[in-house]
């Protein structure tokens, strides 16, 4: 049987420098993460994880790659091969991110650990595929029906697509939830450094043999199939033991408190945020911003700071559950909070829940928000 | 204990599970224990058998009345979690049960593309001709004229021929009887079973309450005599004519 816990483990590539794509670095991320099952089907632009990930895993022993004939079977043959005791991951975009939906509500439901990568494009709907956009930050929040809690991570770098997958297979196994990933076309897409460590800290699954699968504890331990625990699974509201209590108030009151809770009390241990050109003093402006749209963030802190503003950056690393003390703490030192991102408005809204006067600079026509904008945006505000 | 008896299979239950949901005159726990014969008459040990079922009645049959591992899952992918079970673990034997809603109409893409893909698991569809949990509505193997509750006027749309679907889909075991044919059932339950790669078993299952009382078949026994009526063995259904054949179900082997 697999350890369970914490571990440090041999990463699986060689230590050192590559020069990768960032698709490839999600891939590769898994790879080191212990993933050992991938199903998924094509979409533009996530296709070039499903084929690392098949290089990575076709006929090797007890490790399985198949495509499946949509997103719906790609993310159902996830579920049961996690209770099989897989470490298992599908990549899409949002398109297909919205066909896993209901199932995504039943990993959430039956608490099954999975990481589901979407790499945002442009939409609603088809949209332009080859385009950037990051329209999908409520949809992997909220898209599945009923009130629940998840986690949502978003990579800037290939070096994040890389090392955030390994954070996702961690958090889902350590808190048996679904995690999304939620790259975007610009990072995907992008070719730069990745610097491999020697090692690689695994997170796996309790067990705890006859214990309930669905018990008292916040995280309960998950026993898989063929162990003889004759397991009841089910998407219905259901006991500690798995059986379905399908009109008992306490039971469904109960249960969605405790997915819920599992994951919110735990929010310090999950939410990373990154603070730059922020330390200790009052800001002009800050800058709000995550995956893509942060690399331009980043650069406009630094050309702002150049020109006399004193400029910084909040950059999310994970979105959901969101940075409320990290937003609140850095906001109340601000004159002016300035949200950028590739939609109109999803980040903004939570933002504004927590600081009322702030603004956003936003694009929606699959163009990257460059630098230079969120330059003139913020010294058009500061005038 | 004499292996398929009823004092055999009450250890392949789990008793605080009973009494079932179904309904006065439900053919699904004939089905049920049929598949629970089959089973142990093949010696098969329960530990091993993950039973996937989705949504509607027929999802019932293995969650949670078997004592076994069972995953009871979205309305139409129990093909799909099946799938990725069994890759991960080859040493599962792997049933799926469901409904003809469940199988044939949500999950008619998985049930084809399962057909296709030939992994190791036997697909039970306990195919009554109506949505039963949701008060009875048309399905995709409702006869044509049939009265639903969505087709109050006679169902106006062809049905599927569910084994032959999976025929020409490529399943490498298709085979159809009734829950009155409960010998052959389990005869070609146990053939399912045993065979590598995707096996499908059709199981015409009544519902009196959602189908026969808007049909003239209200009664349990006037639903089995139904399939005592109109089912013909493949090899009767070679000596008769078109015009005989109307409004007949052919039971037997399609692919063995």
């Amino acid at each position: 049987m697999t350890p369970s816990g914490w571990q440090v483990i041999p990463s699986v590539l060689k230590p050192g420098r590559y020069f990768m794509q960032g698709d490839e670095a999600c891939a590769e991320g898994a790879i080191a993460a212990g993933c050992n099952f991938f199903a998924g089907y094509p979409i533009t632009p996530a296709t070039e994880i499903m084929e690392q990930m098949a290089r990575r895993l076709r006929g090797l022993e007890g490790r399985v790659f198949i495509q499946m004939e949509d997103e719906i079977g790609s993310i159902g043959a996830l579920i049961g091969a996690s209770w099989a005791g897989a470490r298992a991951m599908t990549a899409t975009s949002g398109p297909g991110l919205s066909l896993m939906l209901e199932n995504l509500g039943y990993a959430i439901m039956t608490e099954t650990p999975l990481v589901v990568v979407d790499i945002q494009r442009a939409g609603p709907s088809t949209g332009q595929a080859t385009r950037p956009a990051q329209g999908d930050v409520m949809q992997a929040r909220w898209g599945a029906g009923g009130d629940y809690e998840l986690i949502v991570l978003a990579p800037w770098s290939v070096s994040e697509m890389y090392y955030e997958t390994v954070r996702a297979f961690n958090l889902a196994e350590r808190f048996r939830v679904p995690v999304i990933l939620l790259g975007d076309e610009g990072i995907g897409h992008l070719r730069e450094k990745l610097v491999v460590r020697a090692e690689t800290e695994v997170y796996t699954r309790l067990k705890s043999p006859g214990a309930a699968p669905f018990g008292q504890a916040e995280v309960p331990p998950m026993p898989s199939f063929g162990e003889g625990e004759q397991l009841l699974v089910t998407g219905s509201t259901h006991n500690a033991r798995g059986y379905r209590r399908t009109s008992e108030k306490e039971a469904q009151g109960e249960l969605v408190e405790r997915l819920g809770y599992k994951v919110s009390a735990h929010h310090q241990e999950i939410i990373r945020t990154e603070a730059l050109l922020t330390d200790g003093e009052e800001l002009d402006v800050l800058l709000i911003a995550f995956g893509f749209t942060a690399r331009s963030a980043y650069r406009a802190a630094q050309e702002l700071r150049r020109e006399g503003l004193r400029a910084g950056l909040l950059r999310l690393a994970t979105l959901w559950p969101f940075a409320e003390e990290a937003v609140r703490e850095l906001a109340s030192r601000a004159r002016r909070v300035l949200v950028s991102e590739m939609n109109r408005g999803q980040v903004l809204r939570e933002v504004q829940r927590l600081v009322s006067q702030a603004r956003d600079y936003h694009r929606t026509d699959g163009e990257v928000i460059t630098p230079g904008e969120i330059i003139a945006a913020a010294k058009g505000w500061c005038a | 204990m004499k292996p398929g008896t009823n004092a055999s299979i009450k250890r392949m239950v789990r008793p605080e599970a009973f009494p079932t949901p179904f309904c006065p005159g439900c053919g699904h726990g004939i089905l049920m224990g049929a598949i629970l014969r089959a089973i142990d008459e093949l010696g098969w040990d329960m530990k091993e058998m993950l039973f996937v079922s989705g949504i509607g009645c027929g999802g019932w049959i293995p969650s949670p009345h078997y004592a076994a591992d069972t995953l009871h899952v979205t309305h139409g992918r129990p093909i799909a979690f099946a799938t990725g079970a069994k890759l991960f673990n080859p040493k599962l034997k792997v049933v799926v049960i469901g409904g003809d809603g469940d199988i044939a109409s949500i999950g008619g893409n998985h049930l084809i593309h399962g057909a296709r893909r030939n992994v190791n698991m036997t697909v039970i569809c306990a195919n009554n001709g109506i949505y039963g949990m949701t008060g009875g509505q048309v399905t995709p193997t409702t006869p044509q004229g049939r009265r639903t509750v969505t087709t109050p006027e006679g169902n106006p749309e062809r049905p599927f021929d569910l084994s032959q679907l999976l025929v020409a889909a490529g399943a490498s075991y298709v085979a159809r009887y009734s829950v009155y044919h409960v010998r052959q059932l389990i005869t070609a339950l146990k053939v399912a079973l045993e065979h590598p790669g995707f096996s499908f078993v059709e199981a015409l299952t009544s519902c009196p309450v959602q189908y026969g009382r808007r049909n003239d078949l209200s009664t349990p026994t006037a639903m089995l005599e139904y399939f005592r009526d109109t089912c013909v063995t493949i090899a009767r259904a070679r000596t008769m004519t078109q015009e005989q054949l109307k409004d007949k179900i052919i039971i037997g082997e399609f692919i063995s």
